[in-house]
């Protein structure tokens, strides 16, 4: 990776679904250590630029670079730059939480030697390494998400992409998941790049925070300079005043129509 | 090669781990066996053709591994609700290797159940005209099974939903099955019928089985065998070439 550079770099950055264009012209870059969060309201494109910067979708143009490896052309040096914790649950229920650490760690190249002693460790850290051996579809909500992030650190990546990784968590395990995520940005150097709802995480975790809307970069700075910036006191009044108060549709994506299906399914 | 055994590894591990899907591996070609075998087979003698249940082994064990293998489509399709192929699909991997580990372990456990019924077969009284080729027919059965799981995995890749799923399997999985041979001898049903299952490349796999298993055969087996082989590579293509498209 290269010294000085950004961690991670978007220059004019869109992406369109036929006429919808769902990231529009979008430029910033986030720099080493840093704790970054993307706002936005429903379906103001938060995803969609999380999915083209972790190689799932692929830019309608622009350029994107994570820890100095151009995602596109050298993708397999930028999939091992990043972690990832999804919006939706990616673990394999039908195994074990150990199974499926060693399965990341075969991904990912991690070797045999290796592999033991960091996933024992990270199990421990998230709290989970009572229950390695039990599959993980007999885990609660939260145990799964804490699963994800001891997954998602495994290969030791540069950047660690969290989309909207509280959601539906409850307090405690919400202030557990920001302890080990600030303590690992800070003691290695980690950048966490994260989306939420909720705006006082925001607040209280990122260094730097960007708020997105239909797509386009609306503002970016820390939640000072954004109160400053719009007069206001609170970064929830600044995030409204920037955004606006009126209540959006979500463009359904490819992704949020089988959500919605499961999510009706669940409720059948 | 650690990526393509972790991945088959998985696929194994649960594929024990579903008691139903044992079971159901057991039960559906066993209802054939005996239903078919001797429902037919009485008729079958008569009309002065030999033993239907011997003619039929070989027929059934292909037929159990399309359907399995077909089945491991639904996993993938299942990987991709539950959010599973996501943590394959952005690792720095090869689309590949994620989707022929899968698929051959897909294949694995799809030959484990044709052979399976092998075993079952021989308690109905089935017997393999020789013993010393019975491991040639478990290696063509697993050649189908990764022809067809190479293919669902390309399906699973873009079907939505079961439903999807179960469409897929009325238009081609069962068509594939009825139309090639492995119920009935393809000697003398009408020339129409005789061109589609000469199209079908289920037929030389079911003839390449009852070939080695019962000295057997309509086309022969040097040309079951290249077409099986061909199939192998055209399906591990069109697999690899889906998941190379896959977006999420």
């Amino acid at each position: 990776m290269s010294k000085d550079g950004p961690v991670i770099h978007l220059q004019h950055v869109t992406k369109r679904f036929g006429d919808l264009i769902a990231v529009d012209d979008v430029t910033f870059d986030v720099q080493k250590g840093e704790l970054f969060a993307l706002l936005g309201p429903n379906g103001a494109g938060k995803s969609t630029t999380i999915k083209m910067l972790t190689t799932l979708l692929k830019p309608t143009s622009g350029e994107l670079t994570l820890a100095g490896h151009d995602v596109i052309k050298a993708q397999d040096k930028a999939r091992k730059s990043f972690g990832i914790v999804f919006q939706d649950p990616s673990v394999d229920t039908e195994m074990t939480a150990y199974e499926n650490m060693e399965l990341h760690a075969a991904l990912y190249g991690i070797r045999g030697s290796e592999t033991k002693s960091r996933i024992k460790s990270l199990l421990e850290l998230v709290e989970l390494w009572d229950r390695k051996d039990t599959l993980v579809k007999n885990y609660s909500g939260g145990m799964k998400r804490r699963l994800e992030v001891a997954r998602g650190l495994l290969h030791h990546p540069h950047v660690l992409f969290l989309d909207e990784p509280t959601l539906g968590l409850d307090t405690q395990t919400r202030n557990l998941l920001w302890d080990y995520v600030k303590k690992l940005s800070h003691e290695e150097g980690m950048t966490v790049f994260f989306t939420t709802h909720y705006i006082e995480e925001a607040e209280a975790v990122a260094d730097r925070i960007a708020i997105i809307d239909h797509g386009k970069l609306i503002a970016l700075g820390t939640s000072k300079e954004l109160m400053k910036e719009t007069k206001t006191k609170t970064l929830e009044q600044a995030y409204l005043a920037l955004t606006g108060k009126t209540v959006r549709d979500e463009e359904p994506g490819k992704g949020d129509e089988w959500r919605a299906r499961r999510r009706a399914r669940m409720m059948r | 090669m650690r990526v393509i055994y972790t991945l088959w590894l998985r696929q194994i591990k649960r594929f024990f781990r579903a008691k139903s899907r044992i079971v159901g591996a057991i039960g559906q070609p066993l209802l054939f066996l005996v239903a078919l075998g001797y429902g037919i087979g009485s008729v079958y003698a008569r009309a002065g053709q030999g033993s239907y249940i011997e003619f039929l082994v070989p027929g059934i064990m292909a037929q159990t591994v399309l359907f399995s293998a077909m089945f491991y489509g639904a996993m993938i399709m299942f990987d991709k609700q539950f959010g599973f192929l996501k943590e394959t699909l952005v690792a720095p991997v090869s689309r590949f290797k994620i989707m022929f580990g899968g698929a051959l372990g897909g294949a694995t456990t799809a030959t484990l159940q044709g052979t399976l019924v092998f075993v079952i077969s021989l308690f109905l009284g089935f017997r393999p005209a020789h013993w010393a080729l019975v491991p040639l027919a478990i290696v063509v059965l697993g050649l189908l099974a990764i022809a067809i799981a190479s293919f669902s995995s390309g399906i699973g890749s873009f079907v939505q939903d079961m439903q999807g799923f179960q469409a897929i399997n009325q238009f081609i999985v069962f068509p594939l099955y009825f139309l090639s041979g492995a119920l009935y001898p393809l000697d003398h049903v009408p020339t129409w019928l005789r061109i589609i299952a000469e199209c079908n490349p289920m037929s030389y796999a079911v003839d390449a089985m009852r070939y080695i298993l019962i000295g057997q055969s309509h086309f022969g087996l040097l040309r079951d065998l290249i077409i099986l082989v061909v199939c192998v590579i055209l399906m591990l293509a069109f697999g690899a070439y889906r998941f190379r498209h896959i977006e999420a």
